[in-house]
């Protein structure tokens, strides 16, 4: 068994994007590093092939360490000792494969030791890690705060941390406070400066930790004091090395049992500051909760995919009346909405991969040198789709994650109650990615502006006009002319929708369709998506466009009825 | 201290996940049909390896496999792990070689490349052959001692063993070695338990299943040699200059693997391949166990005098 190799639909997502080409080139700067580094890549071919041989190395290890400890990891969890955490044994295990395969840093340069991956390999690896164990993937993943810390940090910081990470020390982001969930501005863990030593110092607690005893912790805290609000908060760097912080408990999870959730005390703890004082929230945790968003959203997938698996064993296993259950029409309509949801969430999870690639790619190269004009349009462009792109993936992933677990235990029948299969853990671990780094309505709060502004609507329009057959005539004869003119239908509803909403002028009214508005947006993009992988691949992805177009436009007759409603009233 | 250790690897067919089509209809193994994998105890056989240099750097683990051509993915899986190197071995006159065959070419070898070996580990036995005789056949073709069922390498130390290996004749390895105050500890797997053994180097060791797996291939090793080849891979007339990326194999020599032919070993050719091998094979068989006639004993003193002397009698025991 392997994770990567078994799923042909990941490989297809890398491979068949016309973006990838761009990414490789600026990722690995026209292949600067082929002749300074034995393992670089020399050119796009080879690039790919090394991609596909990182995952098959994420794929193998996942297949035979992290997936068969996946059940004893969730039984056991973490335990708390003398203020630190101890990770259930087989995490160990995990850890340790992981960091022997060098899997750590993955997307950091190689003059740090990392594997300069793109963004959209890492997704990969990320959603391939959780499909086996959804807890540990959290731990593992926690190493992409480091994107925040090379982004924002100094060169010092850089070469202390960086290769430390590249190594396999882990990672956490300390954010949340008792009172500071959603609302991070009323952070109050005290930051002070310490002449004596000429160092911060903090004090304070933090709350909902993940990974909370780890090597390394990015903390906001308010280095400003007596301010209030986001403006006075900034980020630190928290050495595990230096001590001075301890874990006063370790929370009883719904699920992620394998993933530490911690309460933590500061005392007195030294710590660096990481870029400017009071940019902590505005700029930094920004930058790293849209890459946390992006990790959740490929962890939701993973979830959706072994939900899939589980669900196809089992009905092909069980059988009632004689024969398998996945003979009969209700059980294959569990099963095939699992995989079309699969699918359009995949589609909508790689396309912001790699918009994030190409504007964190360019930015990079903005710190050596200036961009050209066209690198700076190019730059505006994917940064901005990525920004837009990003809640989507994260909240409709995460959505369908939950939906997908239900419905594998709904396969089950009875035997998905028991806690005998791995259906129970998937629905419980779900649960969790439409809640942690912003709730489903936070990022409908992120999107609903490129719904107002009209960005999903030109982003849909431009996909109809990339069709591979855009003239009606060539229409015609597409396999899947029905469900082409189907999604023009949505959209059309969409922007009317979008429309009647504004044409209100009232935000309460916005807020209240927002979400509604949102998932239609989403829908829409998705359809077209996965369209445009049918087209290229009708055998791994014909069944799925179908059914998901089918499964989208009830949705989006379900938010154009509910929006006209409530306008009505 | 460091060692230089070979670990002897070979690919053999998944024989774990047979399908119908698993055996030709003349009784042989269909090897197009069954994936070709590292044969699953050497791995563990590495794994032993790869700790030890871990354990003492400057170690050199080179892993030494027969076959054909494409047996040097054996090779490169073991490099991607960590290993230094490899030699494949590879001759038509190697061709249809039974275990006899097998271990005189693999100690030719080894005395040929590795005179100074100090460590030689290979898997217990492979999945496709399944006789575990080769690793003790190399050790005695070439005068060493060897340990089977290897659960665990514990110490390796300094001091030396009296009055061991006194029984077994010069090694041709043993010349500079010889009084090599290197000595290891190894738990091996015994019936029911473990049994702890201390021998001299250099020696063999066969690692069991059980034995710790092997560590993930290394990503970093992997984009590094993922292009290394034996010249016998290449396609029939072509060298290294005709293959896509060339230049990378003037400028980076330890993408060639090692290849070895028959006379580059000096081998015997009437020891080695189907000339060497005393091994027929006249039919195989699909033998299914059927309960016979049975009779029920009880605990008695009678009842089991009666069963020892009823075993004795039919030379079962004694």
């Amino acid at each position: 068994m392997n994770y990567y190799k078994d799923i042909s639909e990941i490989k297809f997502e890398l491979e068949n994007s016309p973006l990838m080409e761009r990414i490789v080139e600026l990722k690995e700067r026209s292949f600067e590093d082929k002749d300074k580094y034995d393992e670089a890549p020399q050119d796009y071919a080879d690039a790919m092939d090394t991609y596909d041989k990182v995952l098959d190395v994420v794929g193998d290890i996942v297949a035979n360490v992290v997936a068969p400890n996946a059940e004893e990891v969730d039984a056991e969890g973490p335990h708390h000792e003398n203020g630190r955490v101890r990770y259930a044994s087989k995490t160990y295990e995990n850890l340790a494969a992981m960091n022997q395969a060098g899997l750590s840093g993955m997307t950091m340069p190689r003059r740090y030791g990392g594997l300069n991956l793109p963004v959209t390999v890492y997704t990969a690896a990320n959603e391939i890690v959780s499909a086996g164990d959804a807890g540990f993937e959290n731990i593992w993943s926690l190493q992409d705060c480091i994107e925040t810390l090379y982004c924002f940090g100094s060169e010092e910081q850089r070469q202390k941390y960086i290769p430390r990470v590249c190594k396999g020390e882990t990672m956490s982001m300390d954010l949340t406070e008792p009172d500071a969930g959603s609302d991070l501005q009323s952070v109050m863990l005290k930051a002070t400066f310490d002449e004596e030593n000429n160092c911060w110092r903090l004090n304070g607690a933090k709350r909902f930790i993940t990974n909370g005893d780890s090597d390394i912790h990015l903390v906001l805290a308010r280095s400003e004091a007596g301010t209030r609000d986001g403006r006075g908060l900034s980020m630190f760097i928290y050495d595990k090395r230096d001590g001075g912080v301890d874990v006063r408990r370790i929370e009883n999870k719904l699920g992620i049992h394998g993933s530490p959730t911690c309460e933590l005390v500061y005392k007195n703890a030294k710590c660096e500051l990481c870029g400017d004082r009071k940019l902590g929230l505005i700029k930094y945790v920004m930058s790293l909760m849209n890459g946390a968003r992006l990790g959740i959203a490929a962890q939701s997938v993973g979830l959706s995919q072994a939900a899939y698996n589980e669900a196809v064993a089992y009905a092909k296993d069980r059988k009632q009346f004689g024969k398998a259950i996945i003979e009969f029409p209700a059980v294959q309509e569990l099963i095939s909405n699992i995989k079309a949801r699969l699918d359009a969430g995949r589609a909508l999870l790689y396309q912001t991969a790699r918009y994030v690639d190409i504007y964190k790619a360019l930015e990079d190269i903005s710190r050596d040198r200036k961009l050209e004009p066209e690198e700076r349009a190019e730059l505006k462009k994917y940064s901005r789709l990525a920004d837009a792109f990003t809640p989507l993936a994260k909240g409709m992933n995460s959505e369908y994650a939950n939906q997908n677990g239900y419905d594998c235990i709904q396969v089950h029948g009875g035997s998905g109650f028991m806690l005998e299969y791995a259906c129970q853990r998937i629905y419980r671990d779900a649960r969790i990615t439409s809640i942690y780094e912003g709730t489903t309505q936070l990022q409908v709060v992120a999107a609903i502006r490129y719904v107002t502004n009209g960005f999903y609507s030109q982003v849909i329009e431009e996909m109809e006009k990339d069709l591979p057959q855009p003239s009606l005539k060539g229409r015609e004869s597409s396999p899947f002319k029905g469900e082409l003119e189907r999604v023009f239908a949505m959209a059309e509803k969409f922007n009317a929708c979008t429309a009647a909403v504004k044409e209100t002028g009232n935000q309460d009214t916005l807020d209240l369709c927002a979400r509604h508005l949102y998932e239609m947006a989403a829908d829409v993009i998705m359809c077209h998506l996965l369209m445009q992988n049918a087209t290229k691949s009708p055998e791994l992805f014909g069944e799925s466009l179908r059914c998901y177009v089918r499964l989208a436009e009830a949705e989006v007759e379900k938010h154009n009825s509910w929006i006209k409603n409530t306008l009505g009233e | 201290m460091s060692l230089k250790i070979v670990v002897l690897a070979k690919q053999v067919p998944d024989t774990r996940n047979v399908g119908p089509d698993a055996m030709t209809p003349e009784g042989t193994v269909n090897r197009s049909a069954l994936p070709a994998i590292f044969n699953p105890e050497d791995l563990n056989a590495l794994e032993q390896a790869l700790r030890l240099k871990d354990q003492f750097p400057g170690t050199t683990v080179t892993v030494l496999t027969m076959g054909p051509g494409r047996a040097a993915e054996v090779i490169r899986e073991a490099m991607y792990r960590g290993a230094d190197g490899g030699y494949l071995l590879t001759d038509r006159a190697f061709a249809g070689a039974d275990t006899l065959a097998t271990s005189y070419a693999l100690a030719t070898a080894i005395k040929h490349v590795c005179p100074d070996v100090d460590l030689i580990i290979g898997g217990r036995q492979a999945i496709d052959g399944d006789t575990a005789q080769v690793g003790p056949q190399v050790a005695e073709k070439l005068g060493l001692n060897q340990i089977t069922y290897v659960e665990e390498i514990q110490t390796l130390s300094n001091s030396p063993l009296k009055g061991v290996n006194s029984g077994k004749e010069a090694s041709p390895l043993r010349g500079g070695l010889e009084g090599s105050s290197l000595s290891i500890t190894v738990k091996r797997h015994i019936d029911g338990g473990v049994e702890t053994v201390e021998s001299p180097l250099p020696c063999v060791l066969t690692v069991n299943g059980s034995a710790a797996p092997c560590r993930p291939r290394n990503v970093k090793r992997v984009m590094k040699y993922k292009r290394c080849l034996a010249p016998m891979e290449l396609p029939q007339g072509t060298g290294f200059g005709d293959l896509p990326y060339a230049a990378e194999y003037e400028k980076k020599p330890y993408l060639k693997l090692g290849q070895l032919s028959c006379a580059d070993v000096n081998a015997d050719l009437q020891q080695c391949g189907l000339a060497g091998s005393p091994t027929k094979v006249k039919n195989v068989e699909n033998i299914v166990f059927k309960a016979k006639e049975s009779k029920v004993l009880t605990g008695s003193d009678d009842d089991v005098n009666g069963l020892i002397k009823e075993l004795l009698a039919s030379h079962t025991i004694g």
